[in-house]
Formats: structure tokens, sequence, C-alpha cells
């Protein structure tokens, strides 16, 4: 398959500084060797509860941070040359194209969009920075965008703050493809929005992939969502990937205790017999001093002594990928402990 | 529906937000009226001499003020000075040193905090030390150090409190950017590969300005008043200089009559004092009212 | 099943710079003894309002304008009610947090930062129990005469004294504020931590001694929102309310407090009234739905009807717009958006935005209508 970015070893490490001297006291792992490919046009979830590091990818890879180790090689479309954009010096980032074909579209749209400008150059900006277009050209250039997102000439000329919440995450949107991205990072799109507002943007996200040929990095912690609009899924924790797998495998087949536990524990909107719940007991363990081998061992219901000892690696099962030392026993614990 | 631009609505509505209140009405109408004193100075108090219309005219040389007369309507200061007049151009000069001060200060503070908030560092570091050692030096010690560096006069108090206004405005806007810096729409505009010149003008600029001109308005009026302040205790305008502080600063000995007639001299005191209170007044009631009417939490529903 | 809180046509309006917003127009619903009923809607639906409005504790520009809240406090006799919206304020904070209390969406807001945890958890039976405390003090120091030191001892007679009468005594009122004399309480807040211990061990924490003593930024999400609901289940309350509860936390922390609220429903808390906007939540937990929309209620029914046949069209919209386990092809998404409420649109709300909707939509507001056992839904359709 056409893989469009590779992130190999992947690492983002921030430093606590404290004291007088601003001495480097403690390191908050918030990336630790992430190993991901992802494919042109498929759309990728990550899910994970919060502090898992599943945003800090997505800004490492359109570069709103540096990543402390590691690559990640991007393959443009046209056939040129890859680059590692970790690697790439930051006022270099725009000149070689990268600015523009890595976008990336945030949670919250009260917050994403400047207060004090137009939805007209909120969205010009981008093309602006691109191309030079005469006033015309431009304002012919957002009215389509703007259109593609469902909106119309009407809201050409109104703040950010005379919209709701849905209205705001489709400029949000608007603003991103307006700079003819190949690639965006989808940070938690719909987490603000009400849940009649979620399946219109949801739609919309499906729509523009197929349209404009898009890849998406979906990240989320809702697995209901992801699920819906994602082709494959990578589960994180504490900063590592634990499970990869296309989306009706990973449902169908968890191998990961985590994966189990998250699959059970979202509350399905649905009556019914529902699977007996995995709950796990205990809180996430802090990034800054995270448990030792297998990361997940604290709070593993199947934990045994090798999972102490060394740290599970991410090896191919099925058409997925799972870090567990127990990964073919899992269905099977899992059944006979809570089914 | 909406046919005005949508800038023209904004400022409409800023507008209506600000005269909501009455006291913003108090203030601009107090604002307007000096502003229309300063303008119409020559016409109000033709100059005696036209090259330095700022001193004021002076019959005689008996320091005991004299009374509101047909003459004087506002009578004379010590040393025969008129008082209307002085009052009249000491309006031009009151804009003058706030005008001046709260531009340039602000200019350079606002300047110097948006890049030190924006890229942080060393930059950031030093400036932020600088301004910490600017704390420390009193105001009416760095304007005699000025004073007897360069001589008595207003441009040099107005360079003085430039020197100390300076930091308040560095470290509100720096305040703001910072809280700024990593919001999402920054984030955004980086990501487009917006330039950081840019991204400070069009993106941090407009939304942290608001506590800047709250502020710049109250500093008009204690601008003002300071600069009446180091006036009065003899750093400021030359004797015979229309400046209120200095008008002040003359009637210092007529403040209480002779002890049977405690008041006898109060013009000379009520009446540019008055002004220096009006004037301070009226722009702590405009920065009120821009305060309310900014007010993020309060603007939005 | 008899209720336990009724509201009746409550009217709750915003008085704001745009206009009068008219949060609530008649919301009528009861819950009943021993149920947990869910309300759920999108954000601005007023199903906060609901509660703020049901705790009497709406904020500055809001106003309850009509309507009733009745609550029937003794199960014995289930004709006897009284209109919370009557009261005065003491009475109402005397049944805030004892009778009826309630744990909202954000931890952190609702803990202080700068008492410990287990003080907070303490203060509630302070507030609602200081006679069974003094009680209890009192038993104690017959036992062990220097239980509480030097306070102790000192302060005997004022103990007898909240053990044995109305703790609102004005004697103790007095005393409470009295720098050296408001010390005869420190025996009583030794007994509120002991019962905080016990209801916080309760609630799945482990090792509740050590917990009590640390403040809240020291504890986990989870931790925190187990704290809110010791302190609100300390009393004993007879309905729970849960503003979104739940929201803010991680799928595994949140499926925890989840678990919990089932097994302390088994226990502990007789009925709850859960706000959620989470329809996953509503059909895991609830027995009883109403679904709100634009300040109106526009259906109430049992969960496995709600989910199954969905007689409103904003219900069956609604339903059909998360996505689910076993979803097939796209979601349907409600098209528009949640209308405003200076301006609300005339006669049914939901109208502009419903696909079904008739003439008379547009004119007249309609009414709950009984469809079925315990089936109530307002639409002109039926």
């Amino acid at each position: 398959m056409d893989t469009i970015l590779e992130l190999k070893k992947l690492q983002k490490h921030y430093s606590i500084r404290g004291g007088v001297l601003r001495r480097q006291v403690n390191t908050v792992r918030a990336l630790d060797g992430i190993d991901l490919d992802i494919y042109r046009g498929e759309c990728l979830g990550l899910v994970g509860e919060s502090g898992c590091g599943k945003t800090t990818t997505g800004k490492a890879i359109v570069r709103l941070h540096a990543a402390t180790a590691g690559s990640i090689h991007f393959h443009p479309a046209n056939g040129d040359a890859d680059m590692d954009i970790a690697r790439v010096p930051r006022r270099r980032l725009k000149k070689m194209g990268l600015r523009s074909k890595l976008q990336m579209v945030f949670q919250d749209p009260t917050t994403s969009l400047n207060p004090r400008m137009l939805v007209k150059n909120i969205i010009a900006e981008p093309i602006r920075e691109r191309e030079r277009l005469t006033a015309r050209q431009l304002e012919d250039r957002v009215l389509e965008l703007l259109v593609m997102v469902g909106l119309t000439r009407d809201h050409l000329l109104r703040y950010p703050h005379e919209f709701s919440g849905g209205q705001r995450q489709r400029i949000a949107v608007a603003r991103a493809i307006a700079a003819s991205p190949e690639f965006i990072v989808l940070d938690e799109p719909t987490s603000a929005l009400d849940v009649s507002v979620q399946a219109q943007i949801l739609n919309l996200l499906q729509q523009l992939r197929r349209k404009l040929n898009l890849t998406y990095l979906f990240v989320s912690h809702h697995l209901l969502v992801v699920k819906y609009i994602a082709t494959r899924i990578a589960v994180m924790y504490l900063g590592k990937i634990v499970e990869l797998a296309p989306t009706d495998q990973l449902f169908a087949d968890p191998r990961h205790p985590y994966t189990c536990a998250l699959l059970s524990g979202i509350p399905i909107p649905e009556v019914g017999p529902r699977p007996a719940r995995m709950v796990l007991t205990g809180d996430v363990p802090s990034p800054l001093n995270p448990p030792d081998a297998c990361r997940f061992h604290t709070r593993c219901p199947f934990c045994i002594a090798i999972c102490r000892e060394q740290e599970p690696p991410l090896e191919k099962n099925g058409r997925g990928y799972a870090a567990c030392h127990r990964k073919n026993e899992v269905p099977g614990l899992v059944a006979t402990q809570y089914g | 529906m909406k046919t005005e631009h949508p800038k023209l609505r904004e400022f409409k509505f800023t507008l209506y937000r600000i005269f909501k209140n009455p006291a913003a009405i108090i203030g601009f109408s107090l604002l307007i009226f000096f502003t229309v004193v300063a303008l119409a100075a020559p016409y109000l108090a033709p100059p005696k001499y036209a090259h330095a219309p700022y001193r004021m005219p002076h019959k005689g040389f008996s320091p005991t003020p004299k009374a509101p007369s047909e003459k004087n309507i506002f009578g004379t200061t010590s040393g025969q000075y008129d008082i209307y007049y002085g009052v009249v151009w000491g309006t031009r000069t009151a804009f003058k040193i706030g005008l001046w001060v709260v531009c340039v200060a602000g200019v350079i503070g606002i300047a110097l905090g948006v890049i030190a908030g924006y890229y942080g560092g060393w930059f950031d570091e030093i400036l932020m030390r600088l301004v910490d050692i600017m704390w420390s030096v009193p105001l009416l010690v760095m304007a005699m150090t000025i004073v007897v560096a360069f001589g008595r006069g207003l441009n040099n108090i107005i360079i003085a409190l430039i020197l100390v206004e300076w930091r308040w405005y560095v470290r509100v806007i720096r305040s703001e950017v910072l809280k700024l810096r990593d919001q999402d729409f920054v984030q955004a505009a980086r990501l487009m590969g917006v330039s950081d010149f840019k991204i400070m003008w069009r993106h941090i600029l407009p939304n942290s300005i608001y506590p800047v001109l709250i502020m710049a308005s109250m500093d008009m009026g204690s601008m003002v008043i300071t600069a009446s302040f180091m006036s009065f205790v003899g750093l400021g305008a030359p004797k015979g200089f229309a400046d209120w502080g200095q008008m002040v600063a003359l009637a210092r000995n007529y403040i209480v009559g002779p002890p049977d007639d405690p008041l006898r001299y109060w013009y000379t005191v009520v009446i540019p004092g008055g002004c220096i209170i009006l004037f301070v007044l009226a722009w702590n009631l405009i920065g009120d009212a821009l305060r309310d009417a900014f007010d993020p939490k309060l603007r939005r529903r | 099943m008899s209720a336990i809180l009724q509201t009746r046509n409550l009217i709750t309006n915003f008085y704001t710079y745009e206009g009068v917003v008219k949060a609530l127009n008649n919301v009528s619903i009861t819950v009943r003894r021993g149920e947990t009923f869910g309300l759920v809607g999108e954000s601005g639906c007023g199903k906060s309002v609901t509660v703020r409005s049901i705790m009497r504790v709406i904020s500055a520009p809001g106003k309850i304008e009509g309507g009733q809240v009745l609550f029937f406090r003794d199960e014995a006799k289930p004709d006897e009610a009284e209109d919370l919206l009557q009261k005065n304020e003491a009475d109402m904070q005397a049944l805030r947090g004892d009778t009826i209390s309630m744990i909202f969406q954000e931890p952190n807001a609702a803990l202080n930062p700068v008492m410990t945890v287990g003080e907070q958890v303490a203060e509630s039976f302070l507030f609602h129990r200081t006679a069974s405390l003094a009680r209890d003090a009192v038993a104690r120091m017959q036992d062990e005469p220097g239980a509480y030191g030097l306070s102790g001892r000192l302060f005997k007679s004022f103990l007898q004294k909240a053990a044995g009468q109305d703790p609102r005594l004005p004697m103790l009122k007095i005393a409470d504020r009295l720098p050296l004399l408001r010390r005869w309480r420190k025996p009583l807040l030794a007994e509120a931590l002991k019962r905080s211990v016990k209801i916080i061990g309760q609630l799945g924490i482990a090792n509740p001694e050590e917990i009590i003593g640390r403040y809240p930024h020291q504890l986990s999400g989870g931790m925190k929102q187990r704290i809110v609901i010791a302190i609100a289940l300390a009393c004993q309350p007879d309905l729970l309310i849960a503003d979104e509860a739940t929201s803010n936390l991680d799928v595994t922390i949140q499926a925890q407090i989840l678990d919990l609220l089932h097994q302390l429903k088994k226990t502990t808390i007789q009925s709850i009234l859960l706000i959620t906007h989470d329809l996953g939540v509503v059909a895991e937990t609830c027995d009883r739905v109403g679904v709100m929309y634009a300040g109106t209620v526009c259906e109430v029914a049992p969960v496995r009807a709600l989910f199954e046949k969905p007689l409103h069209p904003y219900s069956a919209a609604l339903l059909n717009s998360v996505p689910k386990l076993h979803q097939k092809g796209e979601l349907a998404a409600i098209e528009g958006s949640v209308p405003n409420l200076v301006t609300p649109p005339t006669g049914c709300r939901f109208h502009p935005r419903c696909d079904k909707a008739l003439e008379i939509c547009l004119q007249k507001n309609p009414e709950l209508k009984r469809m079925a056992q315990d089936h109530f839904v307002a639409c002109h359709l039926y």
C-alpha cells in the first residue's frame, strides 16, 4: 500500500525544570518510541485516554512540536523525494511546502478561530500564504470552500462568535482544506460539539476525504466515533502504541487487555444485552515515571511475571499489531474472567 | 437583512455598550469640552506673545492675587498672571503631556512586550530583568536626575515620565501575549506558514490590545496629575508657563488667606486644581467604561 | 411507585443584554422513588437549568418565574408535598446536601483546593448532622474521658447541649462566632472525620485514612470525582442529582464511576436524577428518560421504549445521530442548529429542524400526551 507518513521510534520528552538554576529535574515522556505507518487515503484513528500522547503525536507530525528523537518521513503525492519532517528546520518548513500539505483541525472551534477576524479573512489566510490572487479570485475561492463545508455567502462577512459550535467547526475545516493539504490531523474535532451536530461534522469529514483524496489522522477518546470514521485504529497507552488493527478486527477481536477494557468501558447507546464490563482498577500512571517493562502491567488483570520484566514488542497479529506478551491468550482470558 | 459591514456593526455594538454606562457619558462630555477648549485656545484667549503662547501674560509683579473682575474673569494669581489664560492654554499642556507620554511609552512598551512575550527566551529574560530594575527606581528620583542633567522644563518631565511608564505597558501586554501565544488560533496560523511578524500583528495584537487601551486612558489622567505634582515641587514647567500644576504651585502661599478670611484667595487654587481633577476624572470614567465595554465575559453572551 | 420529586410547569428566564432567554418553558418531570431518571439533551436545552431551578441555585440574570417543584419527603405519605420554590433560603440550605444532594461535572471546581478532602467530606456532616455528631462525642467521652484532650473537657457542656437539643441553639450559634469558644466544635470535627473515613472507604478507595489528609490536587481525576460523590452521599440523601458527573472523565475511569453508581444504587441511594448528553450513559444506567429540547420536555419514556421505539421526531433523530456499536450506513445528522432561546420558534420549538412538521406545529405548542404506560410525548403527530 502507498504510505504517506512513516513514524519511526518517535519520541517527545518534555523536561520539567525546577529550582533557582532551572535545572532539569524530571522528564515527561509524552511519546516514547512510536512506530506507525499511515497509508495514503486512509483515516487512521488514534484513541487513548487523556495524557496518553495522542495529541502530541498529531502535533509532532504537523510540526507544532519538534520531536525529541526519531523520524517522521513524509512521501508527497507528486512523487517528490520524501523528507524527514522531524529534521527540517522550522524556518524551511514553509519553503519546502510542508506547511500547506500537513494541516490540523483543533478540538475547540471557539479557541481555534481568531475572534477578531472575519470568516472571509480566516479562510483566506492560508490561500494568501500560498499564492497571490486578486481580491476577486480570492473571494471566489473562499466562497467555494464555504459552500464545500455547507455554509453560504451570507456567512462570509461575520465574526466567529456569531456562529454555533458546529458552524464554527465547519469554518475551521474550511480553513484547513484551503491550504490544499494531503494530510490532516483531526484533533478531537467533535468532542466540543453537541451530538446532533457531531454527526454533521463527521459526515462532512467523510465526504471531504473522498472528494479531495485526503488522509486523516483522527485523534479521539471516543471509540464509537472513531469506529464510525476510521479505517484503522491505533490504541495508545502512556506514550506507546499498544494495539493497531483495522477497525473491524479491533472491535471483533481485540488482543490487548487495555483495548478490551476500553471497548467494554464505552457506554453504548443501545438497549439490550451487553457484554460484561471489564472495569480496570486504579488510574493511569503518571507519564513522569511510567512503569517499567509493559506499561500496562500495574492495571492489567492478566499480568504475569514476564510483563513486569520485559517490554512486549508491537508484533504482527492477524491484519494488525499488538504489544502484549499474552496476546494469543487474551480473548480466552477475557471470556473466562468477565464473560 | 444585514447589509452594514460587520466591522461597523461591531463598532456600533461597542459604542452601545460604552454609552449604556452613564459615567461614560459624563466622561466623554468632559473630554469633548476639554478638547474644544484646547483646540480653540487661540480664540478663547488670544496670546500676547505670538512666538510663545504658553507664557502667561501678566500686568505687574505684585505677589498678592487679585479677585475675579471684568478684566480678569478668573482673577489673577501671585505675580499677576491671568488665571483664565493659564487655564485655557494649560488644557493644551495637559493634552500634550498625556498624549506624548502615553503614546511613546505605549508604543515602546507594546512593541517590546509583544516581542518578548511571543518569542520568550533570552530576550524576554533580559527585558524583564531590565523592567525589574526600572521598577526599583522611584519616579521622583528619575525626574530629579533628568532635570539635574538636562535642566528644568516640561519636555524633560515628559521624558522622565516615559522612562518610568513604559514598563507598565510591557508587563500588561506581555502577560496578555503569554496567554494568547499557545492558543489554538495562533497555532493554526503557524501551521499555515504565516510569518511570525504577521502572527503578532494580525492575531496577537488585536486580541491583546484592549487591556492596554484601558490602561492608556487611565494613564492619560494620571500622567497629567503626576506632571502637575512635579511642577508643584518645582521640577516641571518654569514659572509663568501655562500649566495647571505650575499655577497651583504659584498659588502655594495663598492656599489659605488671612486669618479673618481664610477663603479669600480660593480662585488661585480651586480653578487650576479643579481643572486637573476634572481632566483626570474624565479619563478615568472613560477608562472604566472601556473596561466594562471590552470585558470579554460581559461582552459575549 | 410513588414520586419523590416533581416539577410542574417550571419556567425559568434569564435576563440578558440580547433579551429574555426563555431557558425553561413549562418543564414538568417526575422522579420516582427508587428509580434512576435520566434527563438528556444537547447543550443549551435546559437540562442543567432544570436541576438548578430545582435546587434553587440559579445565578444572577436567571429567575424562576413560575411553576412548582414538589418534593415528597415522606414515603409513607405520598400526598404530602412541599413546594421547594416556596421555601425560605435557610430551609433550602438545610435541604441541600442533606435530603437532596448534587454532584457536578467538574470535580476541580467542586472541591476547595486549600482544604483536605477529609475536611470537605466532614463539612457535610458538621453542617447537617451536628446533633448526632455531638451524641457520638458525648458517648465516647463517657467511655474515655480524655478522648478529645482539653477541648473535650472544657466544652463538655456545650457538647451535651448540642447532643440533647436543637444544634441551632442561640447559645451555640453565638459560641461559633467567638474566637476561643468556637473550639467546642473540635470533638465534632474528629467525629465527622471518622465518618468521612467510613464513607470514603465505602466508595472503593483503598486506605481512606491516608486519603482524607490529602489535598484535591494530590488526587487523580477519578479519585476526585469519588470524593465529590462521597460529599454528596455523606448524609444519605433521598435524591441524588448528578449533573454530567462522568462527562469529563476518561473512558476507563468513567466505567469505574458508572459501576460505582450502579452499586450504590443497590445499597445506599434511593433515587438518582442523572443529567447527561451521552446517550450511552443513559442506556446503561437509567430506568426512565426525559428528552429535552430548547427548554421543553419532548418525550418521557422508559429507557427501553425510548431506544427501541422513540416517538418524538427529535428523540428519533438524536438516536440516529450518534454512532453505535453496530452502526450501519451513514449517520443521520439533524440539520440546522439549536435555536436561540431569546426568540424561540413559535409553536413546537423543534419544528424548524423537524422533517415531519405539520401546519399546526408552527402555531401551537404541543402538550405532553400519554401514549402508552409511562410513555409521554409532546408532538402534534400523535
